[in-house]
């Protein structure tokens, strides 16, 4: 028999939904956001470092974190891009901007999407200030973005 | 220290966007007979199998289980190793510890990935799913916000980074099993390649590939009987930095699992000048800037320098220290397979069976896997065992 053969691919699709547990530090992290806008840190009891968003434990040190602090709402943005390529999964249409923001009185940066998509209009160092959403569910959209102040 | 172990033969399927002639389980099974090959052995010769992939990639959970016989693991001990990008490096590190512990004298990698099934963005997709999951742009886009960080640090060019794509997929046409081998590919043209990510061209990233790669490793006594030439595992070493792109320190320019885990193989090998004591280097370069900085943290020159290096051609294929001879995974990048090319090729130079990629006397090796947000795995291979 001839090796020529028509080459069969199937198409597969699986629907499947989780329900993830945010644990009680994260818990109170969206609590705060939600209910009152404040976005939240906690702080090691060794390196001292104030870790945004707040965590059980210092991942450096591997001790329990203590004492909550909150930060922000207005940062410096350490670096940004603006991604303009489509793919099913993003989280927003493109262009979509987003950066890494070191919030005022943290010493860890987070990560969330920029208002600002040109890129000549956004540049490393530059002040940001988190926007929240006018509907918040306790969930790390609830801070909109960041708006170059 | 543990027992001596040697890589003794390397396989790889033909690596290309879509492999529609085989299954998954039959790349896995190309790979593995080329490997057995190679070495002059049967699958009965193998105690132990180590499987790496990315997971979830092509819609199979367990693809272990799924994609294992094709392997040679049935009845024997075998399992999988999945660790982003740098599954196919500690998948080989895992085949290294089975024979270094002196529990089993032969040992078969393989690596492997069949992109063109799969959903390479969902499975991205599929992070932290209270951070990361409803901002963060996948691979490309989080690796744009490393690299606009780094080029503002460090002040690295387009036209370096340009050069990087250029060597790579020129060096990949002396690799039959390279998936993008663009001979006449120029800068200018990598620099019109429309950005996907501000600052990142399209041709200045991996492309995704189908295909395999298998690699044996052996225990001294065996090694030395069946291997002309054994490339000699003398370090291998792993550093897991933070998984929170927030949490990692100006990825790029520190790279501080890179930087740690060499540090660490240098210190075991006693490596004081990487750019002269290594003959080849097969570093894990997911995209140009990377590559560049690699250099850096690597230790081939001071930080700053990297771009400097693509730019005197110190790391062409006639120059000082080739790098990626095989065209690197700016190439060719079936992801869970990358990192075990990686290791295969380092091997290859040392076995002296590179073929038109082959640089001359290759005593010393230097391979690198790099995974998820910065994960890194380093070994260094040698002719001689100690």
């Amino acid at each position: 028999m001839s090796d020529h053969v028509e080459r069969m691919v199937l198409q597969g699709k699986v629907d499947m939904h989780f329900s993830y547990a945010a644990g009680k530090t994260a818990s109170r992290f969206f609590v705060e956001l939600r209910d009152r806008q404040r976005i939240m840190g906690k702080r090691c009891p060794l390196c001292q470092r104030v870790i945004v968003p707040a965590q059980l434990f210092c991942k450096e040190c591997f001790v329990e974190t203590d004492e909550w602090v909150e930060v922000g709402p207005e940062g410096t943005l350490v670096t940004f891009t603006v991604v303009y390529h489509k793919e099913n999964h993003h989280p927003k249409e493109a262009p979509l901007a987003y950066g890494i923001i070191k919030l005022d009185g943290a010493d860890t940066s987070i990560v969330h999407f920029l208002s600002e998509t040109e890129v000549t209009k956004l540049d490393h160092g530059m002040r940001v200030r988190a926007i929240f959403s006018e509907e918040r569910k306790g969930h790390i959209l609830d801070i909109e973005c960041f708006r170059p102040v | 220290m543990g027992k001596r172990a040697a890589i003794i033969g390397t396989g790889q399927t033909n690596h290309c966007s879509s492999r529609e002639d085989v299954n998954e389980m039959e790349l896995v099974y190309e790979a593995a007979t080329a490997a057995l090959k190679d070495a002059e052995m049967t699958i009965k010769d193998i105690d132990a199998v180590v499987l790496a992939n990315m997971e979830l990639f092509e819609g199979r959970a367990l693809p272990d289980m799924w994609c294992g016989e094709g392997a040679g693991a049935f009845m024997k001990h075998a399992f999988k190793i999945s660790t982003g990008g740098t599954s196919g490096t500690s998948g080989a590190i895992s085949g290294y510890y089975h024979v270094a512990s002196g529990l089993f004298d032969r040992v078969m990698v393989v690596g492997f990935e069949k992109h063109s099934e799969g959903d390479a963005s969902g499975g991205m997709a599929l992070t932290d799913p209270f951070w990361d999951r409803h901002i963060a742009a996948a691979a490309i886009g989080n690796f744009a916000l490393s690299v606009s960080a780094y080029m503002a640090d460090r002040g690295v060019t387009e036209e370096q980074s340009a050069k990087v794509a250029v060597k790579a997929r020129r060096n990949a046409c002396n690799n039959p099993h390279a998936h993008l081998q663009m001979p006449d590919l120029t800068v200018k043209e990598v620099l019109e390649s429309p950005i996907l990510a501000y600052p990142v061209h399209r041709l200045e990233m991996c492309p995704q590939s189908d295909g395999a790669c298998a690699i044996i490793f052996a225990s001294e006594e065996i090694a030395k009987k069946r291997c002309p030439r054994p490339a000699w595992v003398r370090a291998a070493v792993t550093r897991h930095d933070h998984i929170y792109l927030g949490e990692v320190k100006n990825r790029l320019s520190t790279m501080r699992s890179l930087r740690e885990a060499a540090k660490a193989a240098y210190e075991i090998v006693g490596i004081k000048e990487p750019l002269k004591e290594f003959d080849v280097a097969e570093i894990y370069d997911p995209l140009t800037y990377a590559e560049i900085a690699w250099y850096e943290a690597l230790g081939f020159c001071k930080d700053g320098e990297g771009g400097m290096l693509i730019d005197g051609g110190v790391t062409q294929m006639d120059g000082e220290l080739p790098v990626n001879p095989s065209g690197g995974v700016i190439s060719t990048n079936p992801v869970g397979a990358s990192g075990t090319i990686r290791v295969a090729e380092g091997a290859l130079q040392i076995h002296g069976r590179g073929g038109k990629r082959q640089v001359p006397d290759v005593n010393l090796a230097l391979v690198t896997g790099y995974g998820v947000y910065c994960w890194s795995d380093v070994l260094i291979l040698s002719s001689k065992p100690y």
